[in-house]
């Protein structure tokens, strides 16, 4: 195959997947957004709880993106993915307290977290990549219990409290307010989120990065440096959980070592009802599952905050056992 | 018979030196030798279908979280005896496991780890939710307290019956089910095993092990069960314990056990990192470490130092 042939068929298959959706999830996609404008119209509080849902529902999407890349990239899934955002949520909080200005801090820390990831796929994920699924599960398993070790012996299990990045001011729309903290972190997140779509989609690094996730043979035969291509895949899998990490620190108001350990659980939710493999897929998992969890714990009494990792957990399930391809993904094709 | 001797003798003197190490120890390293005969139990299970069933499973710590709250609920409320709830332990996590086990039916490998953590996280929430009932955040008091040497005794016992009846099961027509399965699904169906029969089965038996194991850890933290005991670190330790047992062997769960029943004590003491704080510094350190080094876990050690002995 030569290089260009490989690379079109990597790009159909990764750029493609807006225009493959299947036709009942777009409806289904449709209507959700409908059904919130509506209901966004007709009440303030619901306005208020949707906004607040959409913003959290990014972090996750963040998280969970951050999950997919590693999957697609190496077949692992990343217990650690939230401890290491939450490591890297204690290195902006160390950097501040240093001195920097939280924007300054937060950059930094982005930087950080990509060479702490790249260097942790090299070190520890590639020696077990090929044994089997448990081998790969325990190392990462192994990593989050040394991560949370690590934060707990350097800062303690205290709550710690950090700046926040976007003021206190509060909109008012309507009757609605909205504080700024909100639409802020959705906006962050989304630039991410875009930055690391546009790298995969219109740079050659990214090229090469999709073509050794789908095909590692043969683009090491058109000369994709398959190895580094990998470990970059969990540099910035690691920034995108800095980013859900720094952002879910304000919505919680205090920094503590279970900051991501639910998020986890809302994120693996997000990445399986979008199909584990497709990135879009997790981010609009992510935005469903956070504006779900909001509406449900208002509007559904039975269902309190104490049940919302119950509640992801029956979306998890359901997801798996009735649609295991996830709303975005494509139903896998074994021969035995 | 000749080639079990080895495997008989090595047996008797496990057992021999489990019998006499309350009477050796102090009553603190008792306790400790309590709660590795406790996690030998639950990685015992967990054993079971992790390694003959190929199933994988980050949740056991919620079953645990089951077993120890049918032990503290009962014996506050009914005053029953703290054996009986054991074996109602037993059998609720039984039930709850085939449960458990009907919908992972479905699911494999990444997407059953991913489901049983999600599990693990969630059934520590429970007790917030029926507080009344559960006790919340503060936990449930059992109505009594049990002393060091009881709480041995009664583990390494349990230990004992549940290693026995484990090998029972192992080694006739449902253990070679068992790793039928794991070895490859389509070739166990082929032989006419019933898939979910035997993957449900397994997820029973290793579920009500775990269950066992959670009465005594209730126990063993001064008759208390609280959401925080079981919260998803206990499921990750369990896993841990499987994989440095090696999976699919009986012997090396003692080893297991030990791993993830001492090391965190024995790391607190370990210099300039060594404090509470830092104890899991060096437990996933070594937790990477022995899965990068040891790929078989320490079954895999054996069997290669006895083949090295061999040639």
């Amino acid at each position: 195959m030569t290089q260009s042939a490989a690379a079109t068929s990597a790009t159909r298959a990764v750029g493609g997947a807006l225009e493959r959706l299947p036709p009942p999830t777009s409806l289904l996609l449709v209507a959700g957004a409908a059904g919130l404008l509506v209901g966004s119209l007709r009440s303030e509080v619901f306005a208020q709880l949707t906004v607040q849902g959409l913003a959290l529902g990014a972090v996750y999407g963040s998280l969970a993106l951050a999950l997919v890349l590693v999957y697609r990239a190496t077949r692992v899934v990343n217990f650690a993915q939230g401890e290491l955002a939450m490591a890297t949520t204690y290195i902006a909080y160390q950097l501040i307290k240093w001195g920097l200005s939280y924007w300054e801090a937060f950059f930094a820390t982005l930087a950080i977290a990509f060479v702490l990831g790249t260097v942790l796929e090299l070190a520890l994920v590639r020696p077990v990549q090929h044994r089997s699924v448990i081998a790969a599960v325990i190392v990462t398993v192994g990593l989050f219990i040394l991560i949370d070790g690590v934060v707990n012996w350097i800062w303690g299990g205290d709550f710690k409290y950090m700046p926040t990045p976007f003021g206190t001011k509060t909109y008012h729309l309507g009757g609605v307010s909205i504080a700024r903290l909100y639409p802020g972190m959705l906006g962050v997140v989304l630039v991410s989120v875009v930055l690391v779509w546009a790298l995969f989609r219109f740079t050659k690094l990214g090229l090469g990065m999709r073509a050794a996730a789908l095909r590692p043979a043969e683009s090491a035969l058109v000369g994709v440096r398959v190895d580094w291509m990998l470990a970059i895949g969990w540099g910035l899998a690691a920034v995108l959980g800095a980013v859900a990490g720094l952002m879910a620190e304000p919505s919680q108001f205090f920094l503590d070592p279970t900051l991501m350990q639910p998020i986890l659980v809302y994120a693996f939710a997000a990445a399986v009802l979008g199909g584990l493999e497709s990135p879009a897929g997790a981010v609009v998992g992510g935005l469903a599952i956070g504006v779900s969890l909001n509406l449900v714990v208002q509007y559904v009494h039975p269902i309190t905050s104490e049940l919302q990792t119950p509640f992801a957990f029956a979306v998890l399930l359901a997801v798996l056992l009735l649609k295991p391809s996830g709303l975005f993904g494509h139903r896998e094709v074994r021969r035995v | 018979m000749k080639r079990r001797l080895p495997a008989l003798v090595s047996l008797l003197a496990v057992c021999g030196v489990l019998a006499a190490l309350p009477f050796l120890l102090g009553n603190y390293n008792v306790s400790l030798a309590a709660r590795v005969g406790i996690y030998f139990i639950a990685v015992l299970g967990l054993n079971i279908l992790t390694g003959y069933t190929g199933q994988i499973s980050i949740g056991h710590g919620a079953f645990m979280a089951v077993g120890g709250y049918t032990t503290a609920v009962m014996s506050r409320d009914h005053h029953t005896s703290l054996i009986l709830t054991m074996l109602l332990a037993f059998a609720i996590c039984f039930v709850l496991g085939l449960l458990v086990g009907l919908p992972a039916l479905r699911l494999s490998g990444v997407y059953l780890a991913l489901a049983t953590f999600a599990f693990a996280v969630s059934v520590p929430q429970l007790p917030l939710k029926w507080s009344k009932f559960l006790g919340g955040r503060d936990g449930v008091q059992t109505s009594r307290t049990v002393s060091h040497t009881w709480l041995y005794g009664a583990a390494w016992t349990t230990s004992a019956i549940g290693f026995v009846l484990a090998w029972l099961i192992l080694r006739g027509r449902v253990g070679r089910a068992f790793r039928a399965v794991r070895d490859s699904e389509i070739a166990a169906v082929a032989s006419g095993i019933e898939l979910p029969v035997y993957k449900t089965l397994a997820f029973g038996i290793s579920a009500a092990y775990a269950g066992v194991a959670g009465s005594l850890f209730v126990l063993a933290t001064n008759g208390f069960a609280a959401p925080d005991e079981f919260g998803v670190v206990l499921s990750l330790q369990l896993l841990v314990g499987a994989a440095v047992a090696g999976l699919g062997s009986l012997w090396g769960v003692l080893a297991g056990a030990v791993f993830v029943g001492l090391l965190p004590t024995v790391s607190s003491s370990v210099p300039v990192i060594g404090s509470n704080h830092g104890r899991d510094v060096v437990f996933g350190a070594a937790v990477v470490l022995v899965m990068l080094l040891l790929p078989g876990g320490f079954a895999g050690l054996l069997a290669r130092l006895r083949r090295f002995a061999g040639a």
